[in-house]
């Protein structure tokens, strides 16, 4: 990243003034202060979630991520059911959310139709995105339930309620679609042109093109746009919660009940009964913050990865 | 092309007319099929959920929901409080988070010149905005709820600054970024300064795109829920402090949508036709009226 911005702006960079007018000190210092301020954010969020977890650290240690008996009553809490719900139902969105997301950036990048069609159909995409996560849990519990349960019903043989992991998973790749499409369908488009006419030129046809030369070309960015999305699924709260069926006990089906990290958080944070259950959900939620950190840095590697290929 | 015409095969135009062997052209015509399915499956949603709250919405939205405080039920009761409340909790996130935001992309696009500080503040940006804000609520319930030992508009309007912040950074940066250099040297070469170029050239010849972040990021503000929950929580009454519970559409419709009772449940489709229309509209205008990304 260093080296391609210095390239790009080498240039710029010769006839900028830097430090040869009198800058203006304060204000220099004050724009340095804010941007610092961001990362200030980032330490102190780490610093207090962390610091308030240091008592169920204390009780439970590692044991909070082989356990999954969670039980205010007898003060006893192991977190293992909502890393498991948190990680099943980012992984279910996923296995949507990547062919559809794939599937739109393509459609909206390969001439398939004029840009006049294709312009409001990426809009609306994105729109996907500006819904707000508490409305389409209010849709899931009124439209989408109703219209899956005889269909959930039939696929677990019965038990179903509607409400559960699948569910979840199928709604969180709703709203992570926009994520996958939209930056896959940036990172296919910034692939040079003349890639795809020499395929095309060889006798391929547009798929053999796309399947051989674009997606191959876009892999790391790609990835990225999955692994970014992957990130938001791990981290959504309102649908989730509202659809998963919230037990705190690993699920014996892809369709029963189950809860994720994010969702006993919105459910048990307000009324938390105790030192030890608060300290708990803060260390379900430090966890919950280490893991989409990890995946967000993973995004970024890739992401960077394209930029820099592309120099 | 002229050379290539070989003995076999008698005329090079009908060999270039040669339809593609059937599997090739069954898997490139299947292909575009099964994406323009895709692209359709991915708008059904959209449109389901338009119209279904704008359907159930308008069928529950009246003037005493709009204007009245929560009621027992059995008796007319409304949601004035929440909007109230949503407007002013996201006011002060606002007011919060536009001076950070619009300060730091100045810096990362006036000054930022490839040293190690900028990139690792371009990452934190990053970070920042891949951290769930349901984290960032736990993180605002750690540093004002335990202390103040109440949920407040503070807090509430605290953790969505953070959650704007991001936003608001990346787009004053693309923005500034945009900006050709020759009126930077211009400005400079007339003897102003740099602060004087920045305040009075380049951020009034950038300020669309610094409204259009303000605005993207307030649209992003208005929606959020989780980080509302325990820090802003909800109140039954009219707001009157910032140092106290306050309620929202938001967390309105969270608490609406799981209740028994129907009237409530018509309550929160009328609180999300308000809220999507809140947040639809200032996000369209963001991108319009302003023309940047789309």
């Amino acid at each position: 990243m260093t080296q391609l911005t210095r390239k790009e702006e080498a240039s710029a960079e010769i006839f900028t003034p830097q430090g040869t007018l009198p800058a203006d000190p304060i204000f220099n210092n004050v724009v340095k202060v804010a941007g610092l301020a961001v990362i200030g954010v980032l330490i102190w969020i780490t610093l207090v979630v962390a610091g308030d977890s240091l008592p169920a650290i204390r009780q439970f240690g590692f044991g909070f991520l082989t356990d999954s008996n969670w039980d205010p009553n007898s003060d006893q809490f192991g977190g293992l059911s909502f890393v498991f719900g948190t990680v099943a139902t980012a992984l279910i969105a996923m296995a949507f959310a990547i062919p559809i997301g794939l599937g739109i950036a393509i459609f909206l990048t390969e001439d398939f139709l004029p840009e006049a069609v294709l312009t409001p159909i990426s809009f609306m995409v994105e729109l996907l995105a500006a819904i707000p996560s508490v409305v389409y849990g209010l849709w899931g519990i009124f439209v989408m339930i109703p219209i899956l349960r005889p269909l959930l019903q039939w696929l677990s043989g019965g038990s179903s309620s509607g409400y559960g992991l699948f569910t979840a998973g199928l709604l969180l790749s709703i709203m992570v679609l926009p994520t996958v499409a939209s930056i896959s369908r940036e990172v296919l488009k910034s692939i040079p042109r003349s890639l795809r006419n020499a395929s095309l030129a060889l006798g391929a046809t547009r798929w053999e093109t796309i399947f051989r030369v674009m997606i191959p070309a876009g892999t790391s960015g790609i990835v990225g746009a999955c692994v970014l999305g992957l990130g938001r699924a791990l981290g959504e709260t309102m649908a989730v919660t509202m659809v998963i069926g919230n037990a705190p006990e690993i699920p014996k089906s892809i369709f029963a009940p189950a809860y994720t990290i994010a969702a006993v958080l919105a459910n048990e944070f307000g009324e938390a009964s105790g030192e030890l259950h608060l300290s708990s959900l803060f260390f379900a939620g430090f966890l919950l913050f280490v893991i989409t950190l990890l995946v967000n840095i993973l995004a970024e590697i890739f992401v960077r990865r394209v930029s820099l290929e592309r120099q | 092309m002229i050379s290539t015409s070989s003995p076999n095969k008698p005329d090079l135009i009908e060999e270039l007319d040669q339809p593609l062997n059937f599997e090739r052209a069954f898997f490139d015509k299947g292909m575009t099929i099964l994406s323009i399915i895709f692209t359709l499956i991915a708008l059904v949603p959209l449109f389901s959920v338009l119209y279904y709250v704008l359907v159930n919405g308008f069928s529950s939205l009246n003037w005493t929901v709009l204007t009245s405080l929560p009621a027992p039920t059995g008796s007319i009761g409304g949601f004035g409080n929440a909007i109230q409340g949503s407007f002013i909790i996201v006011a002060l996130a606002t007011a919060l988070s536009v001076p950070f935001g619009v300060l730091t992309g100045i810096y990362l696009s006036e000054y930022g010149r490839d040293n190690v500080v900028d990139d690792f503040i371009r990452f934190g940006v990053n970070v920042l905005s891949g951290v769930p804000s349901i984290i960032v609520g736990v993180f605002a319930y750690g540093v004002l709820v335990i202390p103040l030992k109440t949920p407040s508009a503070w807090a509430g309007a605290f953790a969505l600054a953070i959650l704007m912040l991001p936003i608001i950074v990346r787009t004053t940066e693309e923005a500034l970024k945009l900006i050709p250099w020759e009126l930077r040297l211009a400005s400079l070469g007339l003897g102003a300064n740099r602060f004087q170029t920045i305040a009075k050239v380049i951020v009034p010849a950038a300020f669309p795109g610094i409204i259009t972040g303000i605005l993207l990021g307030i649209s992003r503000a208005a929606g959020e829920t989780a980080p509302l929950i325990f820090t802003a929580a909800s109140s039954t009454y009219w707001f009157t402090r910032p140092n106290l519970p306050t309620a929202s559409l938001a967390t309105l419709i969270f608490s609406y949508a799981t209740s028994a009772y129907n009237d409530l449940k018509s309550q929160a489709w009328a609180a999300s036709l308000l809220l999507l229309m809140l947040v639809l509209t200032i996000n369209i205008l963001a991108r319009f009226v302003f023309r940047r990304r789309f």
